[in-house]
């Protein structure tokens, strides 16, 4: 029996409809092992394995090339070079034509890939790329950033520099001033799900590529210079991925390119899928910053003037690093009204794989550069840090200027701080915390407040549209596709709630496929937040031109005015009578009309202008705050996080069960990212934290002992985003700031709290120790 | 001797099924037989070293205590060592006829999933847990998901899923209690008592019949690949694509699982897991307890040995050092001839051990603490769990009835080429009052006694600074403080 006969037609409210707390769509998938991702697709008989070769220097000439053991070994049908690539050897995703699909003659990181062995298994690709013979002129080469000069040293792009009122006068002019450094860490994706594309070659010209990708429009285009043939040969599917965080929005074209290169030349299907340590070597991770800081201030701690610059380590390609490091000046403010600021970009080219995105594009990165000068100052002042973090909020209606010239026109983080100040008991044990530290030798506490404001729209102006397709088959079940991509967010969820909300059907009508550029071409990466604005407003306006055509029939047919037909729970109300959606549907279709829409949205009211520095570039901000409190062993700089609360909010939320998820596991990722990932690259230039069993991602054991998290159940958006939700996926993130703040509050209590620990990130338990020793002796001096 | 008889092929029992394999690869690893042989493609691979639990499936094998399942990495698990054991992935789960196994209903909803792709091995790692402990604590199931990454979730809604598992269903109603018998006597028919030879020249794997067919085959070929319980040597495969052939498989013989106690002495055999010697030695030796959660994850303590952990020589293994603070003493067997050494002595030089060419490690005996000995170990690591050792100090201490330092014996890993005795430091405890000054004194000897290394675990300076500290925290714990000494997860917040 058809399922939708079930529908309930007397319901007065359907079943998952927006704002509703829905079960990921694949949930039942996920845990029964059956939810299909590349790597468990059927393979075409005769698929052909690729496994990339590595450069063995971190910067050098080849010299000589001996593939002829590789090409010899057991099962290998070719080895690429970059000569057989047909196309263009570039995959460079901003049209800078720096990241070449293969190395040709020159190798600018340890972990370049050079050739591409294919052979009849993975396991043969794999050990043949071991038999090449490489001869390397090695040049000089630079992996950290700490040396280079970041107004003179090489840039993979042109900076930014963003500048409001006279920054440099107004820190002379205040009554004190302080300078600093700070080094924040880049940070491995770590997505469970390796990098995979899978290409399967058809006729003439044409090719489809299984990739697992943010950004399928991208990977078809690319895979088109590189084989030199028009997009229109090329279809790009990806059902879901085993996570992606950024990692997936650029990284990925490189194996479809390759794949596509030798399922084209040899008629096969060809898939790779590296290795982890390959993966974790060969593609880009969240940029590395060195930010220097200079700031001006009153004896209150109210801020006065503010100059950064933010140095970046991008690797040898500019890949995202222009808007990355753009990013991270647009939130070095944070939550923070600077009355002057100059703020400058330095995207510094090294010889280690070129850094990408990462959940906060730079814009985490900005944020701990602002509340190290928040700390900074507390510190002079010798106030608590939170209380100068809220003397130097945003008002308002004044003092709501960026740094960028837009104006804050929805800040709520007074309230979402108090709240949580009070919800967190932080005076209370703010006290606690110094009894306890006054009679504890070596375990001490630490507690920090800090908040977060994130801006959202891609700040590429052109990334702001979507697309979607949808599709009323004649028993009335949906058919929903759009150009956002699934890697566990719940994206495909919201997106099918908006559609079942629109339609007023139950969600179990709603089928959700797989995203291919075949269906909705020209989309936008999944990044910056932006699926469910964009994908879901995309999605509305399909359905809507569907429901507007049938509403136009039943008012015909049935001879009603307009507003006399109502979509009701899986029915439909004409005039006086009552039919099943599916009725209305099929007499529709026997009428001759179109059951089929595109639908398509453009983000409203942003714009920028990039050499002015000035424009708005974000349609609203998304806030949120957290408090940890930790403990730390100051023999050894181990710590535990005792406690975190967290109230952050997503407007009037699509999905509350959903972005529970997305801020607990912001927050820990974030966490993870400012305290024990660290990627340590040794002095030949190999990054040396390249598996699981080297860089620590947290672990269960690693959440804090108490964790509290709130949705805030009382913002809105204040512009007209899909059901005046916001969006969730990045700004979550920085919540893990607190974690960072309550580690250099507990190391600052071995010093009377008379010293900023300036304590980096990540805070290993080395540099927490460190961070401890180096302040136990200036007190003592 | 009884002549040994041969079987070419391997049994053992895929979740409903019988299996017999006549054709296995010594370094076929179970993870790519499911996924490619099997197209079991529930099972995936996120890291291939037996560190992300993406692969984890649980295997059942009788022992002592009947039919136990554990979490094992499949990834790093091979084909060869499952002789006689019974294999479950996640596609054997199942509920009621028609449901999710609860489980399975439980991560569904408690939003347990978000990418789903870590998913099905925190399904077999809580699947494992809950048939031990129904209603397991937080602490139980932060040790459970050790060795299961999630990069979406932040873990939350797992751990909530693991404490609502059984509101979902009853333990006695579980396929895998319910076949119980059944499977026990399917395993118990696999048992013939014969030694499995399958392959020839490169390609040889061999699983002996018993210790003493064990110390036999070895000495008929003194370079095979000793393989217990892979957690090493499946890395040599996955990452290092080293040849293993041929490889003696030796993690079902019972003769190396046993552990006894003897007036005072606990004699672990070589093939003693981790997770098997746990209970004896959080028991008898309480400091060891801590330190054992700390080794690896859930998965790779059920697989991992003692004896591979100390035949490995790895500066870094986390056993020897308290085993050698503690006096521990190694046997070494050679076809019927054994030997016992101090355990400090098999460790000679970066990758050089007291072993000759067709003999191995048999047994560790390591004596309890006498009354008043006070004894502690402290592992240092970026992450607290599932990580590998910075540093590792270990420290058995007698006092004299004036309060000096009658005996000492300090070791420590992550400091040297070898795991190491800090000597300096002994020499300056020695005959002292047990007093801060005299650890403070003392400190300033680890300098002679160690020169560490800068890695990606840790500086130099950070290793001879927390190394030191270690000894002045384990003052702090034996002169009675009731301030807390160092961090913990476990105690109340």
């Amino acid at each position: 029996m058809n399922k939708h006969a079930t529908s309930n037609l007397k319901a007065e409210k359907i079943v998952g409809g927006v704002a509703t707390d829905q079960r990921h769509d694949s949930a039942h998938k996920h845990v029964s092992g059956t939810a299909v991702y590349i790597d468990d697709m059927p393979e075409p008989a005769g698929t052909l394995h690729g496994c990339l070769g590595l450069s063995a220097a971190a910067h050098a000439t080849i010299t000589r090339m001996d593939l002829s053991a590789v090409r010899a070994a057991s099962g290998v049908v070719d080895v690429l070079t970059a000569k057989d690539v047909p196309g263009e050897n570039d995959i460079s995703p901003t049209g800078r034509h720096d990241e070449p699909v293969l190395a040709d003659g020159k190798v600018e990181f340890f972990g370049q890939p050079i050739f591409c062995v294919i052979a009849e298994t993975r396991e043969q690709a794999r050990r043949a790329t071991r038999l090449a013979k490489v001869e390397y002129k090695e040049l000089p080469f630079v992996t950290d950033i700490g040396g280079l000069d970041p107004r003179k040293d090489k840039l993979v792009t042109p900076p930014l520099t963003l500048k409001r009122g006279d920054a440099a006068a107004a820190i002379k002019a205040a009554p004190r001033r302080l300078k600093g450094k700070m080094r924040v860490g880049g940070q491995e994706h770590f997505y469970l799900e390796g990098h995979i594309a899978m290409a399967v070659p058809g006729e003439d010209q044409d090719v489809t590529i299984y990739s697992s990708t943010q950004h399928p429009s991208e990977v078809q285009h690319m895979v088109s210079h590189a084989l030199g043939i028009p997009s229109n040969a090329i279809t790009v599917e990806i059902r879901r991925m085993g996570g992606g965080f950024g990692g997936k929005e650029t990284q990925g074209n490189q194996f479809a390119a390759l794949a596509a290169i030798a399922a084209k030349k040899h008629h096969r299907a060809v898939k790779i899928r590296p290795d982890r340590d390959d993966d974790m070597i060969a593609t880009g991770k969240r940029h590395d910053f060195l930010v220097d800081y200079e700031v001006g201030f009153d004896d209150e701690g109210n801020i006065l003037g503010v100059d950064f610059m933010f140095a970046a380590r991008c690797g040898f390609s500019s890949d995202l690093s222009g808007p990355v490091t753009d990013r991270a000046l647009f939130h070095c403010d944070n939550t923070y009204f600077w009355p002057a600021v100059h703020a400058q970009s330095a995207p510094l080219y090294t010889n280690t794989v070129s850094n990408t995105a990462f959940r906060g594009f730079g814009g985490p990165q900005g944020m701990v550069g602002a509340e190290r000068v928040i700390d900074e100052v507390a510190f002079a002042v010798g106030k608590d840090p939170l209380e100068i973090r809220k003397k130097n909020f945003y008002g308002t209606s004044d003092r709501n200027i960026t740094p960028y010239h837009q104006t804050v026109e929805d800040n709520i983080i007074q309230r979402i701080v108090t709240e949580l100040e009070e919800s967190a008991c932080y005076a209370r044990r703010r006290r606690e915390i110094s009894a306890f530290n006054a009679n504890s030798r070596f375990v001490k506490r630490g507690l920090a407040l800090t908040p977060v404001k994130f801006g959202i729209s891609f700040t590429a102006t052109h990334y702001n549209q979507a697309g979607a397709l949808v599709h009323v088959y004649t028993d009335g079940s949906v058919h929903l596709n759009h150009g956002g991509t699934e890697m566990g967010q719940g994206l495909y969820l919201k997106v099918a709630q908006v559609v079942a909300e629109e339609f007023q059907i139950d969600l179990d009508q709603v089928k959700i496929t797989a995203t291919t550029t075949g269906k909705v071409p020209n989309t936008s990466a999944t990044a910056a937040s932006s699926g469910s604005d964009l994908n879901g407003m995309a999605a509305q306006n399909g359905a809507r031109q569907i429901k507007d055509r049938l509403t136009d029939f039943a008012a015909e047919k049935y001879q009603v005015p307009r507003d006399q037909v109502l979509f009701l729970p899986n029915r439909v109300r004409i005039g006086n009578q009552e039919i099943a959606f599916a009725d209305l549907v099929k007499q529709a279709y026997m009428a001759r009309i179109q059951l089929s829409a595109a639908g398509f949205y453009k983000t409203p009211k942003i714009h920028w202008n990039r050499d002015k520095g000035e424009g708005r570039p974000f349609y609203y901000f998304a806030y949120g705050a957290s408090c940890s409190e930790v403990s730390v062993d100051t023999l050894t700089g181990e710590y535990v996080v005792e406690r975190t609360d967290i109230l952050h909010e997503t407007g009037r939320s699509l999905n509350r069960a959903i972005d529970l998820g997305q801020i607990e596991g912001g927050f820990i990722q974030g966490m993870g990212w400012l305290t024990t990932e660290e990627l340590w690259w040794d002095d030949k230039g190999r990054l040396r934290t390249h598996a699981p069993s080297t860089y620590k991602i947290p672990l269960a054991s690693d959440r804090p002992k108490i964790f509290n998290v709130t949705l805030a159940d009382w913002p809105e958006a204040s512009e007209p985003t899909i059901h005046r939700s916001k969006a969730v996926g990045e700004p979550p993130f920085p919540l893990g700031m607190s974690v960072l703040h309550a580690l250099s509050d507990a190391v600052a209590s071995v010093a009377d709290h008379r010293i900023c620990p300036r304590l980096d990130a990540p805070a290993t338990p080395e540099r927490v120790l460190m961070a401890i020793e180096r302040l136990k002796g200036e007190a003592k001096a | 001797m009884a002549k040994i008889k041969i079987r070419n092929e391997i049994h053992f029992i895929l979740n409903g099924r019988d299996v017999v394999l006549s054709s296995v690869a010594p370094d076929a690893t179970l993870l790519d037989w499911l996924r490619l042989d099997r197209s079991l493609r529930g099972t995936k691979e996120g890291c291939a070293e037996g560190d992300c639990g993406a692969c984890t499936v649980l295997v059942g094998k009788l022992s002592a205590a009947g039919l136990v399942y554990e979490s094992v990495n499949a990834c790093i698990r091979f084909l060869g060592s499952l002789d006689g054991a019974h294999v479950v992935t996640v596609e054997h789960l199942r509920g009621q006829p028609g449901q999710l196994h609860p489980v399975q209903q439980a991560m569904v909803d408690f939003h347990g999933s978000q990418c789903g792709f870590c998913t099905p091995g925190f399904v077999m790692s809580l699947y494992g847990l809950w048939m031990r402990s129904l209603e397991p604590s937080d602490a139980a199931i932060e040790k459970a998901l050790q060795g299961n990454l999630c990069r979406c979730t932040g873990y939350e809604a797992i751990v909530r899923a693991a404490h609502a598992i059984s509101s979902y269903g009853k333990a006695a109603k579980d396929p895998l209690a319910a076949e119980r018998k059944a499977i026990t006597a399917r395993l118990e028919a696999l048992r013939d008592g014969a030694r499995v030879e399958i392959g020839s020249a490169e390609a040889r794997l061999i699983v002996p019949a018993n210790v003493d067919d064990f110390a036999n085959v070895l000495e008929q070929e003194p370079g095979a690949t000793i393989v217990a319980g892979s957690t090493d040597v499946g890395l040599w495969v996955t990452k290092h694509m080293r040849d293993i052939s041929p490889a003696v498989f030796i993690g079902n013989l019972d003769g190396l699982c046993t552990i006894a106690e003897d007036k005072g002495v606990i004699s672990i055999g070589a093939g003693v897991t981790y997770t098997e010697a746990f209970s004896t030695l959080s028991k008898r030796i309480p400091a060891l307890g801590p330190l054992f959660d700390r080794i690896g994850g859930e998965q790779v303590r059920n697989m991992g040995t003692i004896g591979g952990n100390i035949a490995n020589g790895s500066p870094i293994g986390d056993t020897p050092p308290p085993l050698i603070a503690l006096g521990a003493r190694l046997t070494l067997r050679k076809g019927k001839k054994r030997r016992t050494i101090p355990l400090e002595t098999f460790f000679i030089a970066y990758g050089k051990q007291d072993r000759q060419p067709g003999e191995f490690v048999e047994a560790v005996h390591v004596p309890v603490p006498a009354k008043g000995e006070k004894f502690a170990v402290y592992k240092i690591t970026k992450r607290r769990d599932e990580d590998i050792t910075a540093a590792l100090g270990a420290f058995l201490l007698t006092l004299a009835k004036d309060g000096t330092v009658a005996d000492v014996r300090i070791a420590y890993g992550g400091m040297a080429a070898t795991p190491k005795r800090a000597s300096f430091v002994e020499r300056a405890l020695l005959g002292k009052p047990w007093t801060e000054e005299t650890v403070e004194t003392a400190m300033a000897q680890y300098a002679r006694d160690f020169t560490p290394l800068t890695d990606m675990r840790a500086s130099a300076e950070y290793r001879a600074l927390a190394a030191k500290n270690l000894l002045l925290r384990f003052f702090v714990e034996t002169s009675g403080t009731r301030a807390p000494f160092q961090v913990s997860r476990n105690e109340a917040a």
